[in-house]
């Protein structure tokens, strides 16, 4: 079995990732309900012709697509595999909006084509001729873990040597209404300091697009090793640690050896519960970093965890306010990740230096 | 590389039939499911014709036992019954006894419920129930729970009309990386009002009968469909001696990378996806005995397809067919629903014919099976393209 | 038919995203496929839905399209003579 590399990153979010030579330095706080991600100059990326009928989604994905090829000196690669939890949710809405305002009269289409969950990667695919295995994973927040999972073993049995992949999804306003009705979306604006200490219900809702080289081959560039990855349709709050534990043994891996904890808190008073069972428990002295404050909730938004670790690993840079405590820790060397939405579909990714 | 994994079960509903043995039926009397919409109110009713399966919601619900608190999409209603079929039929009473996960895939997802109550959800509190459920993953995670399957390895897979073959493939993979001892996979889709409207504005969805690789073809007709397989280790096989229907031996996915809805003329992607899923298998071309084809009846797949066939297999190509002209096209189930179908014609060494064929294609010589066929079959290859180039094909065979 | 002419190419832009283009970039004989304004068959998808919504002309087979779409000058004199708003 061969060892897996995170080569290089691409990332489009409601941070300042697109440019990256100063990972996080200025980060943003923001004061809503709803955050949208930072427009890069997508000119700059998607010839006009080829843009003109691409969703925001696409586009993200795209810009993040070839800053992580870019990056890892690559044309193309062996397979592109793309996470998204709700695909071009915006043009969904439009032609489904469409369909009903117009009584299924005149309508275009562009929004149908977008609307179909694969139509990112199959997009980056036609962008940079990528006739390798193109696959979607739309599974809610393990969309993106999905993708790294299928990734991983294609990897490790050396059925490719270069994979893209990357987890986009964008918001949209009628779905953003909904999810406020039904409170999966916080009533009132918060700080993202003060976030996690919110005690309502629901999250920020937000968008993004973060995509990786993943190869078997190491480079000098090369961020990271990433070890092991589990993904759970279910856990309860009772089971999460002992999962956490038995993950760890499976790796050989002690609790006390791991050097960071990388939670997805995103302050849903209702739902946090499961992070803090294990940010008070067997990693209580762990340093532990959180992210969701300032990049938002999406199903993919797990995939800026997993920048994040990255990038800690490699440049050994911790942004300040993304501390949850303070343990003094110098150096790091193996980083746990850990994430769930709403109570379902939970995550356990180890990341080490290489 | 060319070890197979073992199929010990299978469960469809579709519109030929609400299980394997009633699927079975109507392929060899030649009955199909084809007929004006009944079930969805649209004002392209009578420019239309779908596979709808007979079972209302209501009806579906019951069978599960649901409370009438769920918020199952029909798409979950469907699965979940489809999936129950296949976990009995590999006689698997206690789903927790060996490592066991779920793959499915969908394209519609909760659709049919979010384009019923869009703007109604803004005051209808009863109606608030199913706005979680819109995403695809949702009903996946309520197949899951269905069949038992809790904190394993469960996902979803949405790449348009091959996402179901492409879900046999992982799942095959999975077992084969030793990730997974026994894994459900498949697909579900029910029919929308958002995929018919998508389909029209494409402008290729027939006003009659589908009538695939017929030179005057117009076009396909939706279906709505699930199907699961059970894939199990051979250390399960072995050990419960369990008989095993088929196995899947060779699988591929490749790109067509040329346009974003349309396939390439000459078929790139399908071919790479054939060839590939050739040398997976350790298989040469001459080795497979029948093409379970996507055929779905719009002039640009049935060319596509057919050249394709010819570039992998010469004009000496074997028996194929496409099953659509019985089901309709089932999107992301279809490559589920053929794998039931290629499997069922490995048990019975029979070829389904390609229904409603009058005229050969003028682009290629190559004329698919008409008539219901007796053959020793060893091998079947099963094709599923999708939107976004993507090209999928799985190989199942007799022999491991 | 000078009007009709500067309406399509309006509707063009606008329909299709042609973000950078102005009318007077469209000449009324430019080929609008392949090597021309460079649409594709989804466009022609998208001017179909143009032709019926503000024309009231139904095309049932996109193949019909080739050579209405060819260009403005095409399009305006097939419109001027089926139009049936």
């Amino acid at each position: 079995m061969k060892n897996v590399y995170i080569n290089s990153v691409g990332s489009v979010s409601a941070q300042n990732t697109t440019d990256d030579s100063d990972f996080l330095k200025d980060i943003i706080s923001y004061n809503e309900t709803t955050i949208t991600a930072i427009n890069p100059n997508y000119k700059d990326f998607i010839p006009p012709a080829a843009a003109r009928r691409m969703a925001k989604g696409i586009k993200m994905g795209i810009v993040a697509s070839k800053l992580a090829l870019q990056k890892a000196g690559l044309e193309s690669v062996d397979a592109i595999i793309t996470g998204t939890g709700m695909g071009c949710l915006h043009d969904s809405e439009k032609f489904l909006s469409a369909i009903i305002d117009n009584n299924e009269e005149y309508l275009t289409p562009t929004p149908f084509i977008q609307s179909t969950h694969n139509t990112v990667g199959g997009q980056i695919a036609l962008e940079i001729q990528c006739k390798g295995y193109n696959f979607t994973y739309v599974h809610g927040s393990n969309s993106f873990e999905s993708a790294l999972l299928d990734a991983k073993l294609q990897l490790e049995l050396d059925e490719a040597n270069n994979i893209l992949i990357g987890g986009v999804d964008e918001l949209a306003d009628h779905t953003i209404v909904l999810n406020k009705i039904i409170h999966h979306i916080k009533e009132e604006p918060v700080e993202s300091s003060k976030i996690l200490d919110s005690k309502t219900k629901g999250a920020v809702f937000s968008e993004g697009a973060n995509f990786f080289v993943v190869s078997n081959k190491k480079k000098a560039s090369s961020l990271a090793q990433i070890e092991a990855l589990e993904i759970y349709n279910t856990l309860t709050i009772d089971s999460v640690e002992n999962q956490a534990r038995q993950f760890l043994k499976e790796n050989h891996i002690n609790p006390s050896n791991v050097d960071a904890l990388i939670l997805g808190n995103n302050g849903d008073v209702e739902f946090d519960t499961f992070y803090h069972k294990l940010a008070t428990g067997d990693f209580k002295n762990t340093q532990q970093f959180v992210y969701k404050p300032w990049t938002g909730e999406f199903n993919t938004v797990s995939s800026f965890g997993l920048l994040l670790a990255a990038n800690i690993l490699k440049i050994q840079n911790t942004p300040e306010p993304f501390k949850l405590n303070n343990t003094n820790t110098s150096h790091y060397k193996t980083i746990l990740l850990y994430n769930q939405y709403r109570g379902e579909n939970h995550s356990f990714t180890l990341l080490r230096t290489c | 590389m060319s070890q197979g994994i073992a199929i010990t079960g299978m469960g469809i509903i579709s519109a030929i039939g609400n299980n394997v043995a009633e699927n079975y039926d109507a392929l060899i009397t030649e009955k199909k499911g084809i007929s004006r919409i009944s079930k969805i109110d649209t004002i392209h009713k009578n420019d239309i014709m779908v596979g709808e399966i007979a079972y209302s919601n209501q009806e579906l619900e019951a069978l599960l036992n649901l409370s009438p608190q769920n918020n199952y999409s029909r798409t979950a209603l469907l699965g979940a019954v489809a999936a129950k079929e296949a976990i009995n039929q590999a006689g698997i009473t206690d789903i927790k006894a060996h490592k066991t996960g779920l793959i499915s895939a969908t394209s519609v997802g909760g659709m049919d419920m979010t384009e019923k109550y869009y703007y109604q959800y803004l005051e209808d509190k009863n109606a608030q129930k199913y706005i979680a459920g819109h995403h695809a993953g949702d009903s996946t995670q309520k197949i899951a729970e269905q069949l038992g399957i809790e904190e394993s390895l469960v996902t979803t897979i949405s790449t348009a009309c091959s996402s179901a073959a492409n879900a046999i493939m992982l799942g095959a993979r999975l077992i084969k990386a030793g990730k997974l001892d026994r894994v459900v996979v498949g697909g579900s889709d029910c029919m929308s009002k958002f995929t018919i409207n998508g389909f029209k504005t494409l402008m290729i969805l027939s006003d009659t009968y589908n009538t695939p690789f017929d030179d005057n073809r117009k076009g396909l007709n939706l279906g709505e469909a699930a199907a699961y397989l059970v894939l199990e280790s051979d250390a399960i096989v072995k050990a419960e001696n369990k008989p095993v229907l088929a196995y899947v031996k060779g699988y591929a996915n490749a790109n067509d990378a040329f346009h974003q809805t349309a396939s390439s003329e000459n078929g790139d992607g399908a071919t790479l996806a054939m060839e590939k899923a050739l040398e997976i298998a350790n298989y040469k071309p001459e080795d497979i005995d029948y093409i379970n084809a996507h055929g779905t009846a719009t002039g640009n797949n049935d060319l596509s397809e057919g050249r394709a066939i010819i570039r992998v297999f010469g004009k000496q190509a074997p028996e194929f067919s496409s099953t659509k002209a019985y089901t309709g096209h089932t999107l992301a189930a279809a490559g589920a629903i053929e794998a039931v179908y290629s499997v069922l014609a490995l048990q019975n060494n029979i070829i389904f014919p390609n229904l409603n064929f009058e005229t050969q294609m003028q682009e290629f010589s190559i004329t698919p099976e008409l008539k219901l066929k007796e053959k020793t079959l060893k091998t079947v290859m099963s094709n599923s393209f999708g939107f976004g180039g993507n090209c999928s094909t799985v190989i199942f065979s007799k022999d491991k | 038919m000078e009007a009709l002419k500067l309406e399509l190419k309006e509707n063009i832009i606008e329909q299709l995203n042609l973000e950078d283009m102005t009318v007077a970039d469209i000449g009324d004989d430019d080929m609008l496929f392949g090597d021309g304004l460079g649409l594709d068959s989804i466009d022609a998808l998208e001017l179909i839905v143009m032709l019926d919504k503000n024309y009231g002309i139904k095309l049932t087979d996109p193949k019909e399209g080739r050579h209405i779409f060819e260009s403005v000058n095409t399009m305006a004199a097939y419109i001027t003579e089926h139009r049936s708003k």
